[in-house]
């Protein structure tokens, strides 16, 4: 089986938004829409206080509420793990939008430009009617993977099969790749590092790993 | 130019914006018209008159389907809801409607009909209400399968919906004229005002014991005050004012604060209460030479 997963070293992120911009750029979101995020927390008391950069966005996750809730099956899992929206199926009722723990879903019903009402030369290029009125989110460049599978390429490997987010990390703090393959980028990573997943309470087998430490020898 | 969204997702817990009050307001009109049913389903077997009942019901569940329409982004595919009966409560409560509109209004047409012996409003009348249990079901397995909202996934809300349901229905109902001096109505609304506001008190508790959001806790807690005097002490004083005295006001008073304060519990729900998880980490990243901390599944 394949299960495509993003891991965020949350050593190494800093904070940069550059992965945001990247996602932006590649999929063309709207002012607002921002399927790839990194939050900026402030987390513990006074005086053990520290500052974290979470990168967050969908999470792909093995068991996606979205899909359950959906009524009209517009959202779906693909065999790969990918969790994907048929934007000609969305009725845009927004029920995935709440079923969902990550915040990760958005839905545009006034499209806004970055300065105002009309759009810039390649805003016009990128918008999409489609994507009005529907839910959207994520997709992990799916179009990139497929073509770089289809390339004979590996994702999370070769850059054209990978998505933008990780191509564009200064500081390699995003790693994408097959969670059942021993040799992905994401399974070395994860089999090297101690690791947690957000919301686990949710019990939504999310596929977006963090890494905050590296394991102990021996342990590997 | 300011972006009025990015300010709204930060990593803290943040009030939804996906469903605004059309979608309450299905909440109200689903939940009232399908008590109205029910209550219709039972009174009718003591041959009191449920035609308003029935029309009103029907009404009150078609506007909160109205106002669905209105709030989906794309209306003209409305058609699809009914594409996911195998798991999307959504889909299920769309294909039930049509039962109900569909025995309902038999029984509000042929209300005064009989066929080979059997009434036909008593029989449609009683297919109509058990359909509206169903229906009222779905609408409270809708709400809790919103897990990215803890106000709606919390458990305790489903008994608490469909009580609601059952007791704004029957507030209006004991205004409809020919049921409003029956006492067994009076008494049965009083009783399930006393159900409601125990499982009003168990929602929030279980609320603060299932790590919702400050926010979402105090929407709730503050709301519960009001809530419990004006939605539920009141009106049963007013019953029992109405039943010593020997008056009608004051029970129509008390029926249509039970619904009243019914909508407002909703609208409070589904909308003011609705936070998002937030984004909590367990601990934090080693970095340089310091140590993770660890923070917990909550913050």
């Amino acid at each position: 089986m394949t299960r495509y997963v993003m891991v965020a070293d949350l050593q190494r992120c800093v904070g940069c938004q550059t992965c945001t911009a990247a996602c932006k750029q590649a999929n063309g979101t709207l002012p607002g829409v921002q399927w790839r995020r990194v939050m900026d927390i402030e987390v513990g008391e006074f005086p053990n206080v520290k500052r974290v950069f979470l990168p967050t966005g969908c999470q792909h996750c093995g068991d996606p509420p979205c899909e359950t809730v959906c009524p009209t099956k517009a959202t779906y899992t693909r065999d790969d793990g990918m969790v994907m929206i048929d934007y000609d199926l969305c009725i845009g009722c927004a029920y995935c939008a709440l079923a969902c723990p990550y915040d990760a879903r958005y839905k545009v019903e006034d499209p806004k430009f970055a300065y105002g009402d009309e759009p810039m030369p390649h805003e016009v290029h990128a918008f999409d009617e489609k994507m009005i009125g529907v839910a959207q989110k994520c997709t992990f460049c799916v179009d990139t993977v497929d073509e770089g599978i289809a390339a004979g390429l590996t994702p999370g490997v070769d850059p054209e099969a990978t998505p933008a987010c990780v191509n564009s990390c200064i500081s390699g703090a995003l790693i994408f790749g097959d969670r059942d393959d021993p040799n992905s980028p994401a399974s070395r990573a994860l089999a090297e590092s101690e690791h947690f997943r957000m919301n686990e309470e949710a019990e939504t087998d999310p596929g977006f790993y963090y890494l905050w430490d590296k394991k102990a020898e021996g342990l590997q | 130019m300011k972006n009025p969204h990015a300010a709204k997702r930060g990593p803290r817990p943040r009030v939804q914006t996906n469903w605004d009050y059309r979608a309450a307001c299905n909440f109200i009109g689903g939940g009232t018209g399908t008590g109205l049913l029910i209550a219709a389903a039972f009174l009718a077997w003591f041959d009191l008159p449920v035609l308003a009942s029935l029309l009103i019901g029907l009404t009150a569940v078609g506007f909160g389907l109205l106002m669905v329409l209105w709030e989906i982004g794309r209306p003209w595919r409305s058609i699809n809801v009914f594409f996911n009966p195998k798991t999307s409560w959504m889909t299920r409560e769309g294909i039930l409607a049509m039962p109900l509109f569909f025995f309902g209004g038999v029984g509000v047409f042929f209300y005064d009909n009989v066929y080979q012996g059997i009434s036909i409003g008593l029989a449609t009348t009683t297919v109509a209400g058990i359909v509206a249990a169903g229906y009222l079901y779905c609408q409270l397995r809708m709400l809790n399968a919103s897990k990215g909202i803890r106000a709606w996934s919390e458990p305790s809300v489903r008994p608490y919906m469909f009580i609601t349901g059952v007791v704004e229905g029957l507030g209006l109902t004991l205004c409809l004229p020919g049921i409003g001096t029956n006492l067994g109505v009076w008494l049965a609304l009083a009783v399930l005002l006393i159900v409601r506001a125990y499982l009003w008190l168990a929602y929030g508790q279980n609320l603060h014991k299932n790590n919702a959001s400050v926010g979402t806790c105090k929407v709730i807690d503050q709301f519960g005050r009001q809530y419990f005097t004006a939605g539920h002490l009141l009106p049963i004083g007013l019953l029992v004012l109405a039943w010593l005295t020997s008056t009608l006001l004051p029970a129509y008073v008390a029926g249509i604060l039970a619904s009243a304060y019914g909508w407002y519990a909703k609208y409070t729900i589904v909308n003011r209460a609705a936070q998002t998880w937030g984004f909590a980490i367990p601990r934090t990243p080693v970095r340089g030479g310091g140590e993770s901390l660890v923070l917990g599944s909550q913050q």
